[in-house]
């Protein structure tokens, strides 16, 4: 995570808001700025080194790099390359994600096919969404939600504390212009109709994925969510009548960090409970496309 | 019951107050509504008019007043 932190004192005058409202409307009471020197890549290296670390595994045992970002500094090439060549894995094939809030949803779920293939997988998402919204009252609606961070992880075909068991991906491009960073403009967001379809959808394809496999909601241990809005949170628990606590939430430190936000909470979820899993999870996400998707994970 | 009347009722229980709006008057700029209580607003509009709002009508803009959703839920029936 960038070390500069934002809290909603120093950002309510840029966006001309009281601070308390920032807090009631999205649950977020501070995020983190990249400082001028960092950029997409160098968040999502640093986060891919940590990683590896962190699962022992060698640069050179990567199979595949899969980095997810929306918020990349040019067309093309996406951070992937330079990520990949960064951490040490060379010659390797390193795939962008330009999906933005689902990425590395979408990313874990194709690296859980993929890993039979290339052997370890390594998920990247990164992501400096405070260069990409208007720091202005007129953007205040999504400027007060964004924060920047990277998190990643390791996906591998024979090891791991979690099996993959399965996962349901969708896409709706009716809504396409609902959620877009278009060139040489602010992101855009219509509020209403994203918390709309999300509210909808979320619930749906995780009630899809577990009765694939008859794990009733409330067998599930942990909810990691991508880190969207708190009250969007809530309203998923809601709807599978499952307790709130059992929803991974760290959005009030770092607001809505796009695709990096699952795996930053999967992260954090990771090192605070205690080893080893007990019960399944379930990761989900929604976001611009309209993508969304959710995956049932089990302990080895 | 009327089916502005039974909307309005609606719109009461998912604002969790009493509401007092123009047919016409915008349900999100007079605060009775907001994203989320619009998501809860279309469940019970399913359920009391038996209806299924497909997500492709998703638009918040056929909830925005008690005329449009009067208007949309005729056109589903």
């Amino acid at each position: 995570m960038p070390s500069r932190i934002v809290d909603n004192a120093e950002l309510a005058p840029l966006v001309g808001a009281d601070p308390a409202w920032i807090l009631h409307a999205s649950g977020i009471e501070q995020r983190r700025y990249a400082g001028a020197g960092e950029s997409v890549a160098t968040l999502g290296i640093a986060a891919a080194k940590d990683c590896l670390a962190n699962a022992a595994v060698a640069a050179a045992d990567v199979g595949l790099v899969i980095v997810s970002s929306g918020s990349a500094e040019q067309r093309f090439p996406g951070p992937a390359s330079v990520i990949a060549a960064a951490a040490g894995i060379a010659g390797k094939p390193a795939i962008d994600l330009p999906m933005a809030s689902a990425g590395s949803l979408f990313g874990i779920a194709l690296a859980a096919q993929l890993a039979p293939r290339y052997g370890h997988v390594l998920v990247v998402a990164s992501e400096i969404m405070s260069r990409v919204v208007h720091l202005h009252p007129t953007g205040r609606d999504t400027a007060i939600l964004f924060g920047d961070g990277a998190g990643a992880c390791l996906v591998s075909h024979d090891n791991g504390f979690a099996e993959i068991v399965d996962s349901a991906l969708a896409t709706d491009g009716d809504f396409a212009e609902a959620l877009r960073l278009d060139f040489d403009a602010p992101l855009y967001m219509d509020g209403r109709s994203i918390i709309l379809q999300a509210s909808r959808k979320l619930p749906r394809i995780i009630g899809e994925v577990l009765d694939r496999h008859q794990v009733k909601a409330s067998a599930i241990g942990t909810f990691l969510m991508h880190q969207a809005n708190g009250n969007l949170i809530v309203r998923v628990a809601q709807a599978l009548d499952v307790p709130g606590e059992r929803f991974f939430r760290n959005i009030a430190k770092y607001g809505n960090t796009s695709s990096a936000s699952l795996l930053i909470a999967a992260d954090e979820w990771w090192r605070e409970r205690e080893k080893p899993l007990a019960a399944p999870i379930v990761m989900a996400a929604f976001g611009a496309g309209l993508n969304w998707g959710a995956l049932l994970a089990r302990p080895v | 019951m009327d089916t502005q009347t039974k909307i309005i009722e609606i719109c009461q229980q998912v604002a969790g107050k009493p509401i007092d709006v123009a047919p016409d008057e915008s349900l999100f700029e007079s605060g009775i509504l907001d994203s989320f209580t619009l998501a809860d607003l279309v469940t019970a509009l399913e359920k009391e008019f038996s209806v299924k709002i497909p997500d492709s009508d998703l638009s918040p803009r056929k909830f925005d007043s008690v005329e449009r959703i009067q208007a949309y839920l005729q056109s589903r029936m």
